[in-house]
């Protein structure tokens, strides 16, 4: 009886069930804007994006003019003032054009931006987010070590007060948009004695004497953007560059990646439906034992396991969204959703390439990209693991007597 | 120009959809054109009894010509040099959402004419010439932009039809607008090249392709789009009858295109179309 009244009452929260059936108008026109800037823009460039390890500097930029780099930021500070639902949207139609552009894109939004949004002081606000709202400049987050990557709480990173400056020493690691940023959010250990407790959240300006980029990954898929080290040795800030209080660092880097799971699902959404409209597209065309193979029985159940699995994703991903935007606690379905929607990519993106047989894996049809672009969906911002200890440690405060 | 005691436009009526299926100048892009088939590859299938094409289920959107004429708009509005845009849509309630694009692209406010069923299916260009001739009256406009025709029906008739009912000048196929004291300057794509003239205002331009390059709506601006008025009005209203004077006989699709032939010499080739009895 207990459950069905959380549900109830979060369904009330949730500006009700039509919402996740039907888009408001709004959000049908953001919808409708982003698909075609995608399709028009970026999924024409895409392939050569990959194949040449590009930043899409142009298209970033005429992101930032649409106000998609910066959703949720209010318009008094440069942004667009949408809401989550908005930027799920706008992430998964961005992802299905170019999954490289959509995670520039995300790391910008939920990862920089929405830490300094949410623990940022006014003067910290007009600084380091302004002017990285329209596409001009981007940021990046750096949480990971070559020591750690889900045990975040064991950042080797430190911090030490010096006079009026933080010198900032450690290694950062797998930085997404390190090469193309112009500003960072990094976490360091201010108390090694606190654990996690002792870690604090710095804003860095890149570059910046003392911070050094190591070498640009060669990755599987996600080529067109860049992934790199951050090396920093007696890297000096003033003080008031502290987001959020000292040892919150922990606390605000969890919260910033429970809204970012959204991100990435809805990124992970974006390439799973690229799969399908790229494998249903070709059942229609290609001709085997006299009909088009979209009459087989085989490659239909595909198709309609690809659609459950995507459709299914995408509600949970509306839905943790529409939580978010209701500020009920959301931190169960974010990480339900990136869990459903990067294990759909994966999956989609696999039978795609099932389905279209040889074809599917040469780079003359955009199926083996989707692939390899899929693949980092179930291990950043949260592997798959770390996303079920998550959602069970939730479900079982639900169950506590 | 906006600061000189000449006319300055008052407003600006941006037609979209100026007949049929609500979008700018010509409705059903079926995803068979351009660049819409590159993504959704839906083609175009005529009825199994010959009478038209199907359209359920298949994606309609703004024309592209339209998308032009309504950027052309949004930016004299951005130089000062008119006060207002208004967008016009013809068509069931789904044009609604076209119009309110265009609103995000800009427009200040729509004004949808309701036509729907049977008397949708027969807008023709001259029944919304006639709607738009009664609304740029009504609404005072000195300047009505279209796109030169519609990708789905290509009748480019519109927007010279509604300049003879109004007796206004036109400037069609405009691949350059600017407004000069009372006049207005158009550089037309003509068969011969480049054509320039100069027209009074009022007056009805036509948007061609390189007129200008369509902004995408921003996202602010489709927030605050929610916000700006669409009107609704019928035909009657404006005293238009929109009985169509046309019946469509059939619709066909075209031949199927037949393999070729290739040959090793021009004069194989000259041979070949002597045999056909092409030369």
């Amino acid at each position: 009886l207990s459950l069905l009244v959380t549900l109830g009452s979060c369904l009330r929260g949730c500006r009700g069930l039509s919402q996740l059936a039907e888009l408001p108008d709004t959000h049908q026109l953001l919808r409708q804007t982003c698909r075609d800037y995608a399709d028009r823009e970026l999924n024409p460039i895409a392939a050569r994006l990959d194949k040449e390890h590009s930043y899409p500097a142009k298209q970033i930029q005429e992101l930032g003019a649409m106000g998609v780099m910066a959703i949720e930021v209010p318009e008094e500070l440069g942004g667009a003032g949408m809401d989550y639902l908005a930027y799920s949207l706008a992430m998964e139609e961005i992802s299905r054009g170019c999954a490289s552009t959509g995670v520039v894109v995300s790391v910008n939004n939920s990862l920089y931006i929405g830490p300094i949004l949410k623990f940022g002081s006014e003067e910290q606000k007009q600084q380091w987010i302004t002017p990285f709202t329209t596409g001009e400049k981007v940021g990046c987050f750096a949480l990971s070590e070559p020591g750690n990557g889900s045990d975040a709480g064991a950042a080797s990173t430190t911090a030490r007060q010096d006079g009026d400056e933080w010198v900032l020493n450690g290694t950062k690691a797998w930085i997404t948009n390190s090469w193309d940023a112009s500003a960072t959010v990094v976490f360091a250990t201010t108390d090694k004695k606190l654990k996690h407790k002792g870690i604090s959240a710095f804003l860095v300006p890149m570059p910046h004497p003392g911070l050094s980029l190591g070498k640009k990954e060669d990755k599987l898929g996600i080529k067109a953007s860049s992934t790199a080290n951050i090396i920093l040795e007696d890297c000096r800030v003033p003080l008031g560059n502290m987001l959020g209080p000292r040892g919150a660092g922990f606390k605000i880097a969890m919260q910033t990646l429970d809204s970012g799971r959204i991100g990435i699902a809805a990124q992970a959404l974006g390439i799973a439906q690229a799969s399908l409209d790229c494998a249903a597209d070709y059942a229609h065309k290609r001709t085997a034992f006299g009909s088009p193979i979209g009459k087989l029985q085989a490659i239909q159940f595909k198709l309609a396991d690809m659609a459950v699995a995507i459709e299914s994703a995408r509600l949970l991903t509306w839905k943790a969204s529409l939580l978010r935007d209701a500020k009920k606690p959301f931190t169960k379905e974010a990480a339900m959703a990136k869990l459903a929607a990067s294990e759909a990519a994966t999956f989609c993106s696999h039978q795609a390439i099932q389905v279209l047989g040889g074809m599917g894996y040469v780079a003359d049809m955009p199926a083996e990209r989707h692939y390899r672009d899929a693949r980092i969906t179930e291990i950043y911002e949260g592997t798959s693991e770390i996303q079920r200890l998550v959602i069970a440690g939730q479900l079982l405060k639900e169950y506590q007597s | 120009m906006g600061s000189s005691t000449s006319l300055v436009p008052k407003s600006v009526t941006a037609a979209i959809n100026a007949h049929g299926f609500g979008y700018f100048g010509c409705p059903h892009t079926f995803g068979q054109v351009g660049y819409r088939l590159k993504r959704t590859e839906q083609y175009i299938r005529v009825k199994p009894d010959n009478s038209s094409v199907v359209t359920d289920g298949v994606k309609h959107s703004m024309n592209p010509f339209c998308e032009i004429a309504v950027e052309e708009a949004v930016k004299l509005k951005e130089k000062k040099l008119i006060k207002e845009v208004v967008a016009v849509s013809c068509g069931p309630q789904q044009v609604q959402e076209t119009i309110r694009t265009a609103l995000a692209m800009g427009a200040d406010r729509g004004i949808h004419v309701e036509v729907t069923g049977k008397d949708y299916e027969t807008l023709g260009p001259l029944q919304v010439s006639k709607i738009m001739a009664a609304l740029a009256k009504k609404e005072e406009a000195q300047l009505v932009i279209l796109g030169k025709q519609a990708i789905d029906d290509d009748c480019n008739q519109t927007g010279q039809m509604t300049a003879a009912l109004l007796d206004w000048p036109q400037g069609t196929f405009a691949s350059e607008l600017s407004l000069e004291g009372d006049k207005i300057k158009v550089v037309r794509e003509i068969d011969g090249g480049l054509e320039t003239i100069k027209i009074n205002t009022p007056a009805v331009v036509t948007a061609d392709l390189r007129l200008n390059t369509p902004r995408y709506a921003t996202l602010p601006n489709i927030m605050k789009a929610k916000k700006k008025k669409i009107a609704n009005v019928k035909p009657a209203d404006l005293g238009v009858d929109i009985t169509s004077r046309l019946e469509v006989l059939r619709v066909d699709e075209p031949p199927q295109r037949q393999a070729g032939m290739k040959v090793e010499t021009v004069d194989d080739l000259v041979g070949k179309l002597k045999e056909a009895g092409m030369v």
